[in-house]
């Protein structure tokens, strides 16, 4: 038999049909479903008198609209049309019966980081949601990837999607990162190199010491932003860190049901010589603590670098950096340590697990953010929130001038209050720096939760190393 | 769905890359539980000011374009969020074929489901057809999805590719949950034999 990649194996292992074509209905595992992209799914169906085909495998969770301040449980602190999204929710999960973590119930968060911490995510899956961000869950060795409202409505009937099959890419980081280093900078260094649209058509497996290394929050971080460099899914092989952190989760397998699930995912790995369509291999001694300068997820720079000349850029590009630094509001040559900034967001399906909000205490533990500086931490879950007000680090927050905050996806897309005014500056730890994304006008830098952290004291754009 | 044939149209320039979901529909029109409607909202930050008064400098406000039919733009089209109210967007403004070097992924999907045909061309042919558009309404861009041509006004004729079953689908306006409710079958088989193999998941 011939070698296959980790990707191969997952795939072959889902293909419910295959037609000559090459078209085949790929069997979804896991249906992972928010309030934004599934009202017009479950109305579909109704209309079409058609029913949720497993919803024993459906998992509900709203968190694009839901304010994150503690007053939420009052009405009044949603928009009307917020309200009506979160409502229709409610009534589709429970008139069609799927699993669902509501407002109320303390493990509702980020659909992405609910989904990994009451192990409906696990290794050799398929997980499908209405949000491209469900690159997420690759990072247990499931075959994750977002889809729009069509197919949100096409799994629900049939518990698959029409798919061919995307290449494999392979990214290696060898080495060990230097302090300060973070999987947030990896993931943002490989996006830098490929640019947003080097990994599409591709299925990227990440792999390398490096990788290896991290913790399953920093695989989830690194997965999470592969739809930001184009590629339909992200990958990283299970392990012992992956069973380790599964074991024990609510929706996990127990006793002699976890034998043989462990047996089977250490299967999951790519042969020795199977073949990848491209390869890129990065030092990960190599790697800075980066920050992104414009509008795009792939504008990013190390900490000590300057704003790009727009004349710089090659192929077309140059008129599209010149229009990121006016949004912006930079100047070429400007040092990034010299950008001003006034708001923090630490959070987000990005950097909203409990090893994020370590990272960025160990930072600001004793020390206040800058006056007039806006700050605030979102915990991806109520899980994440409870965990880190036992181990004290909600405290640090609290001390150091942060707003602590109830779980959601909040400044990261901006769709419910927490929002940026125009021109504002923010350090943010979410996934995307696009023009109006935290708000009309709003200007965003991506940076790790120890980088915004320094950042939120100093009032700047900082290098972290600086104050470790 | 609406099927997608033949189109003859005007075809709006917008020569800008890694046009992001959030920029074709921003997020503050997301909270509709319909699909329709959305095609005022089109670019909304780029098409309207802080007061709502339209931006005369944006090429769907200019009266050449007001009733583009194609799109031309920019390398990797669509990119970002999977939001559907994208393709919504677009064809609820009037807009049914997008002309660009390449696609995001997930947009690229969802513009099939709501009978829009996204071509992907060269970057050199983009560059012909941007330049035709520029030319405003009276340059009429032909597209033929059976013949897979594009015909620039000038009466040049460029090939594309499509996947054939998604052009199958796009044609006949067929709605992929029928099809492949036609192979629950397949499916009833895979789930049985998944379960006994896999009775964790």
């Amino acid at each position: 038999m011939s070698p296959k990649t980790l990707y191969d194996k997952i795939w072959d292992a889902h293909v419910a049909h295959e037609a000559d074509d090459g078209t085949c209905l790929l069997y979804i595992d896991r249906h992972l479903v928010h309030e934004v992209t599934s009202p017009q799914a479950f109305e579909g169906l109704r209309m079409t008198g058609r029913t949720v085909r497993a919803p024993e495998k459906t998992i509900a969770v709203p968190d694009h609209n839901v304010p994150t301040t503690l007053d939420r449980a009052n009405a009044a602190t949603m928009t009307e049309d917020s309200r009506i999204q979160v409502e229709a929710l409610d009534k589709n999960a429970k008139e069609f019966g799927l699993h669902y973590y509501p407002v109320t119930d303390v493990r509702q968060g980020v659909v992405h980081i609910v989904g990994p911490e009451q192990g409906w995510t696990l290794p050799g899956m398929t997980v499908v949601c209405g949000d491209s961000h469900t690159a997420t869950h690759g990072a247990f060795g499931s075959l994750a990837h977002g889809i729009g409202t069509s197919e949100v409505e096409h799994v629900l009937a049939t518990q698959t999607l029409i798919q061919k099959k995307s290449k494999n890419m392979k990214v290696e980081i060898t080495g060990k990162l230097a302090p300060g280093v973070t999987a947030k900078d990896v993931t943002m260094a490989v996006i830098g190199l490929t640019g947003t649209a080097g990994g599409t058509g591709y299925v990227i497996e990440y792999c390398g010491e490096a990788i290896q290394s991290l913790s399953m929050e920093g695989r989830m971080t690194v997965c999470n932003m592969a739809i930001e460099g184009g590629a339909r899914a992200g990958l990283i092989a299970p392990d012992q860190t992956t069973y380790d952190y599964c074991m024990g989760r609510p929706h996990a397998p127990k006793g002699a049901e976890w034998e043989a699930a462990l047996a089977y995912w250490k299967t999951l790995f790519t042969d020795e010589g199977a073949h990848f369509d491209k390869v890129l291999t990065i030092k990960g001694e190599d790697i800075a603590p980066l920050v992104t300068w414009g509008t795009s997820p792939e504008d990013v720079l190390p900490i000590d670098g300057v704003v790009p000349d727009p004349a710089s850029f090659q192929g077309g590009k140059a008129g599209a950096a010149q229009r990121s630094i006016d949004y912006m509001g930079l100047t070429a040559g400007q040092k990034l340590t010299d950008i001003k900034i006034d708001t923090v967001f630490i959070g987000s399906c990005t950097n909203g697990r409990i090893e994020d909000f370590r990272a960025a205490a160990a930072i600001l533990k004793g020390k206040k953010i800058k006056d007039g500086m806006r700050a605030m931490v979102v915990p991806g879950s109520g899980l994440v929130r409870a965990q880190a007000e036992e181990e004290g680090i909600a405290q640090i927050f609290i001390d150091a001038g942060f707003e602590w905050r109830l779980a959601g996806c909040s400044m990261c897309l901006a769709m419910n209050p927490d929002q940026l005014a125009p021109g504002e500056r923010c350090a943010a730890t979410s996934n995307r720096n696009f023009e109006g994304r935290q708000g009309r006008g709003g200007r965003t830098h991506l940076v790790s939760p120890a980088m915004a952290a320094a950042a939120a004291i100093t009032g700047h754009l900082t290098d972290v190393r600086d104050l470790m | 769905m609406e099927k997608f044939t033949k189109l003859s149209g005007i075809a709006a320039p917008l020569d800008l890359v890694n046009i992001d979901t959030d920029m074709i529909i921003p997020k503050q029109f997301l909270k509709t539980i319909k699909r329709s409607g959305l095609g005022v909202n089109l670019f909304d930050e780029m098409r309207y000011d802080d007061d709502r008064n339209e931006i005369e400098s944006f090429v769907l406000n200019q009266p050449a374009y007001r009733d583009a039919q194609i799109l031309v733009a920019g390398d990797n089209f669509g990119c970002g969020s999977s939001r559907e109210h994208a393709p919504w967007a677009i064809a609820d403004f009037g807009i049914t074929c997008v002309i660009a070097p390449s696609y995001a992924d997930i947009f690229y999907n969802n513009c099939f489901k709501n009978g829009i045909l996204p071509i992907a061309l060269p970057q050199e042919q983009v560059d012909v057809l941007m330049k035709d558009a520029e030319k405003g309404a009276n340059a009429r861009i032909e597209v033929d999805l059976e013949a897979q041509t594009i015909t620039s006004s000038d009466g040049e004729v460029f090939s594309f590719e499509v996947d054939a079953f998604k052009k199958h689908c796009l044609m006949n306006g067929l709605d992929d949950i029928g099809l492949t409710m036609e192979k629950a079958a397949a499916i009833d088989t895979f789930e049985a034999a998944a379960a006994s193999a896999r009775p964790w998941v």
